[in-house]
């Protein structure tokens, strides 16, 4: 098992792939010290790292829905129940009061990174 | 019999009818306080059932979807137990079983299928005094009950030709049964024309055309004075008054009804003139405890053989029973109806019989439509009128009668081909025409409903009860939305103004293969998980090949991503392709090894197969490629697509079987395997009339006869059950295969995101009918481009799990996490429920959806 961890400005970044590994608009799961993680890449080639897990069926599956557009928000849809969330705030966007966790993500001389310990939800 | 001393009245129902039935709902809605315990004696053995669409029967409708009754409306009704007598003095009615004692009485009885004394129609010499009924000799048909229905189609079974005695309204109705049974139809009609009573002369000349085209013969003008049998018993055929001789080998007679009042005449209440209970407007009899209602009463001296005055009446009764003074206020005896798919209607004075009426007629032989309006001296109100081939405009008209014209004559005649042509009609409507004339609803009921948020047709059936009956006025509820600004939208979503169908024709004929390039020139921002997969599936069923190549991938729900089934904890379930659901034991075998490896749940599926629970991402592959190796494909239980042909034994095992019906259910679904489309499409094969593979449950089911296949389309199970409906009878396997191919690429072609085949035929402007005008007949010139689509299908398909394993890129897919594809997800832990594995709830929680207060962020 390879598991790549640089300490950088303070923060401890976890480097899950290369960047083209990533699919537009396609997540991956990641495993980033001990959490897990879905990242994804946008159309426009931004990048989002949110909770694996679906907060409202419990699953590890968020990695797997499709992800777009609501008005001006990227978003993801759990693949479970349909519910789709902000990518950039984790915000549900169907059910007020639900949300799932931000992580912060970057890429680096070509490579994916997520700094682990998620951001508190809500600020972008 | 029991004294009942309590404060509640004792009401009694002689009937369970379609007027006995809604009197009960009538009153149940308005005696909220429960003043009358109510009991309902009826003759006939089922409960009420609708009547007026009794030939549906013949279409393959049961008779449970016929059925009028409520389970758990409080009435104490008692099937097959017909009152014998009513003694008014003690205020008692006698069945078989006992007496009933009554405060008041409500007679419902109907009406009884008038049989003229025909030489040779009876058991014995001729009609006698055994009651409204006399025993038929064998062979020998009346067309009234279910069981009369029953009655026929058994007898009809092996025979050749039938004739029908009658021919109005019924006797066409059944004239189209026996054609539907296969027999060689003859009509005998002692007036000139056909209908006589509903169409004029004009009117009945284009009828008549329709009607031979359908190989029904007519014999107008004459009457049948004999039935003659053969010197073994069976029927020989009819002496007509001309002489003639026709030869048959069953008869039904639909020569008029008569109102049943034998119970009244023999308890002395005054009868109309001419037959029936005679009532005043209020429908009470000439004893103040009994009323009647329905065919067998008289209002005032006239009886009504139709459903609507019925109703109004049985309302009447039902305000009087609880203190209130309505009066039936007069009929409307209009009808339209559909006999041997020609359209018909009448409305009004459609004879002409008021003084200085004018008439207004268009004929058209081309189109074979024949149009009169009777209006009044001045040519300012609409009296009456008779439409023949196309009856768009008969509910605008009909519901102006006595009233202004809703537009010019002959723009309301000329056919308007869309149904819009008559869209400036019920704008000009007065407030107070009823646009249900079955149920009696006003223009202004139907737009305070709407203005109260009725948005579409069920919401206004739901509220007003208009259109619920014979549906003739749901063309006007529609437009009655349409004008008072109701319009739904047929935008997939936020990112498409376009329907699906809509969508389908822009890839299809600007040959879009990406999302990207749709979206750009066609909606706005980036899709979402409502119309991605409805474009995948497009794009999968124009042949794009692949359904996880290029951009593809991230356009696929997450079942179609990784060709399996998500279950509630994120593992999938694998379902190999079973096709017709025959499997050698070796094939069996080598599932049971790959569900034990694995350590996999394993199921027996509703479709006939077996699927297999709990598989992680990463196990996928492995998986499939134990199945492949062994001679499996996919099953697509994952995709909006074919998913299994059922089938029975059939004629290779069965006793009973008639043709393989294993063999065509095999060769179908290896023919349609893999084919997306709007929704799932499932279907069976059955290998005779035992239909022990419920095919009418599918979208489309085969029954297997002794001489082809019968074809029933529309079906399906689920949230809102519905038997597919008879499409064609008797086909060869080339014809039915040539028909299923045009159904499904049609479907695939034209219907909403995951709208099912039924909800799809119930759209379609003419349902079934123009779904067979168009993949029978060719009427839109499509049948070579559905042909050659499905064509393409065929030749292209390729097994996903094979082309998968193929490919080391498409195989990356499938890892548990991108950076270490060795850990499998530790969150997926199993139980152990009856020996098999189970998903740990563990750290994850129920699913408690539809309850947001209680769900909390998670921390
Ligand atoms: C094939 C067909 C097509 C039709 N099409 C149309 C149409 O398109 N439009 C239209 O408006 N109308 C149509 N009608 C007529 C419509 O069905 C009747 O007007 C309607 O059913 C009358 O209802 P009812 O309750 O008065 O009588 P019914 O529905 O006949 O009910 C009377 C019931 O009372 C029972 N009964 C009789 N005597 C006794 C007794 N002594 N004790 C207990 N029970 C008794 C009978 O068995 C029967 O079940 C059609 C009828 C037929 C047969
Ligand atoms: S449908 Fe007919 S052929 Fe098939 S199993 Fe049943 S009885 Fe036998």
């Amino acid at each position: 098992m390879t598991l790549d961890t640089t300490i950088n400005d303070d923060v401890r970044w976890t480097t899950v792939c290369a960047y083209p590994r990533l699919e537009p608009e396609r997540g991956v799961a990641a495993l980033v010290d001990g959490e897990q993680v879905a990242v994804f890449r946008t159309h426009d080639g931004q990048l989002f790292a949110i909770g694996q897990r679906d907060p409202i069926a419990g699953a590890y599956v968020m990695a797997r829905g499709i992800v777009g557009s609501r008005g001006e928000a990227p978003t993801v849809a759990s693949p479970l129940h349909k519910q789709v969330y902000d990518l950039r705030t984790g915000h549900c966007l169907d059910v007020p009061g639900v949300a799932v966790p931000v992580y912060r993500v970057r890429c680096r001389d070509g490579l994916v990174e997520v700094a682990p310990g998620h951001r508190p939800t809500g600020e972008s | 019999m029991n004294e009942r001393t309590s404060q509640r009245g004792e009401l009694v129902v002689v009937g369970n009818g379609m007027v006995g039935q809604r009197f009960v709902e009538a009153l149940r809605s308005r005696d909220g306080g429960g003043r009358w315990r109510v009991t309902v004696l009826a003759e006939e053995s089922r409960a009420a059932y609708d009547r007026v669409r009794l030939s549906a029967f013949f279409d393959g409708v049961s008779a449970e979807e016929l059925s009028l009754h409520q389970p758990d409306d409080g009435v104490d009704l008692r099937l097959g137990e017909p009152v014998v007598a009513i003694d008014r003095e003690r205020r008692r009615v006698r069945t078989g079983a006992g007496e009933y004692p009554y405060d008041a009485l409500v007679l419902a009885t109907g009406s009884y299928p008038f049989v003229p004394p025909i030489d040779g129609a009876y058991v014995d010499a001729g009609p006698d005094a055994i009651g409204p009924t006399p025993a038929l000799r064998p062979g020998v048909f009346v067309y009234r009950t279910l069981d009369d229905l029953t009655a026929i189609r058994d007898f009809a079974k092996g025979r050749r030709n039938g004739a029908v005695v009658g021919g109005g309204l019924l006797g066409l109705e059944a004239a189209n049964a026996l054609r539907l049974l296969g027999l060689g139809t003859h009509v005998v009609e002692f007036a000139p024309r056909l209908m006589p009573v509903q169409v004029d002369e004009a009117g009945g000349a284009m009828l008549r055309r329709y009607v031979e085209e359908l190989d029904v013969v007519p014999h107008l003008g004459v009457a049948t004075t004999a039935i003659r049998s053969r010197p073994d018993g069976e029927l020989a055929g009819l002496t007509l008054s001309d002489g003639s001789w026709l030869p048959t080998d069953l008869v039904v007679v639909a020569a008029g009804i008569r109102p049943r009042d034998e119970l009244a005449r023999d308890a002395g209440l005054t009868l109309g003139e001419r037959g029936g209970v005679r009532v005043d407007a209020g429908c009470r009899s000439s004893d103040e405890r009994i009323w009647a209602i329905g065919e067998c009463a008289a209002v005032e001296g006239t009886c009504y053989g139709l459903v609507a005055p019925g109703y109004a009446m049985a309302e009447v009764v039902a305000d009087r029973l609880v203190g209130g003074t309505a009066a039936f206020p007069g009929a409307d005896l209009s009808t339209k109806l559909k006999l041997l798919g020609v359209d018909v209607a009448a409305f009004g004075d459609a004879h002409g019989t008021t003084p200085g009426c004018l008439d207004v007629t268009f004929t058209d032989p081309a189109t074979r439509v024949y149009a009169k309006l009777v209006l009044s001296d001045d040519a300012r109100t609409l009296l009456g009128g008779v439409l023949v081939g196309d009856v768009t405009a008969y509910p605008a008209l009909r519901a102006s009668v006595g009233g202004p014209l809703p537009g010019p004559p002959l723009a309301l005649l000329a056919p308007a081909g869309d149904g819009t042509g008559t869209g400036s009609g019920i704008a000009a409507l007065p407030g107070s025409a009823q646009v249900c004339s079955c149920n009696g609803v006003t223009k202004d009921q139907l737009v305070d409903a709407i203005a109260e948020g009725c948005v579409d047709v069920p919401g206004l059936k739901a509220c007003t009860r208009a259109g619920t009956s014979c549906g003739s006025c749901v063309p006007m509820l529609k437009q009655l939305l349409a004008v008072s600004g109701v319009s739904l939208s047929k935008a997939l979503c936020e990112h498409f103004a376009h329907s699906r169908q809509e969508l389908f024709e822009i890839i299809r004929v600007r040959e879009i293969r990406t999302f990207s390039r749709l979206v750009a020139e066609h909606g706005t921002g980036r899709g979402c998980d409502i119309c991605k997969p409805a474009v995948a599936s497009i794009l999968a069923s124009l042949g794009n090949g692949y359904v996880l190549d290029g951009e593809q991938a991230s356009l696929q729900d997450t079942n179609d991503h990784f060709l399996a089934n998500i279950q509630r904890d994120g593992t999938y379930s694998v379902v190999p392709r079973i096709p017709g659901g025959e499997i050698t034991p070796e094939k069996l075998i080598v599932i049971g090894e790959v569900a034990r490896d694995f350590q996999l749940y394993t199921k027996i599926t509703g479709g006939q197969r077996i699927d297999l629970f709990g598989a992680r991402v990463e196990q996928l592959p492995q998986i499939w490629r134990r199945l492949v190796d062994a001679g499996f494909e996919s099953g697509h239980a994952y995709g909006k697509a074919l998913r299994t042909i059922k089938s029975c034994v059939g004629s290779t095992w069965c006793r009973y079987g008639v043709q393989d019906s294993v063999g065509l259910a095999i060769a179908l679904e290896l023919r349609y395997r893999g084919l997306r489309a709007p929704h799932k499409i499932k279907s069976a094969v059955s290998g005779c009339a035992r239909e022990c593979a419920e095919a009418r449950s599918k979208d489309f089911g085969i029954i297997a006869t002794d001489n082809g296949w019968n074809l029933y389309l529309g079906g399906n199970g689920g949230f809102r059950p519905r038997h597919a409906e008879l499409f064609g009878t008797d086909l060869s396997t080339e014809d039915l295969v040539r028909y299923v191919d045009r159904f499904l690429m049609f479907y695939i072609r034209t219907a909403d995101r995951l709208q099912r085949t039924a909800a799809w035929i119930e759209a379609l402007e003419g349902g079934l009918e123009h779904l067979r005008a168009v993949i029978v007949d060719d009427s839109l010139g499509l049948c070579a481009e559905l042909d050659a689509a499905m064509a393409r299908h065929v030749g292209a398909y390729s097994d996903e799990w094979r082309d998968t394993l193929e490919d080391p890129d498409r195989l990356s897919r499938f890892i548990s996490f991108v950076n270490a594809p060795d850990v499998p997800d530790p969150s997926i832990t199993f139980e152990v429920e009856r020996g098999q594995p189970v998903p740990a709830m563990g750290e994850r929680r129920p699913v408690t959806l539809g309850l947001p207060t209680t769900m909390g962020v998670p921390s």
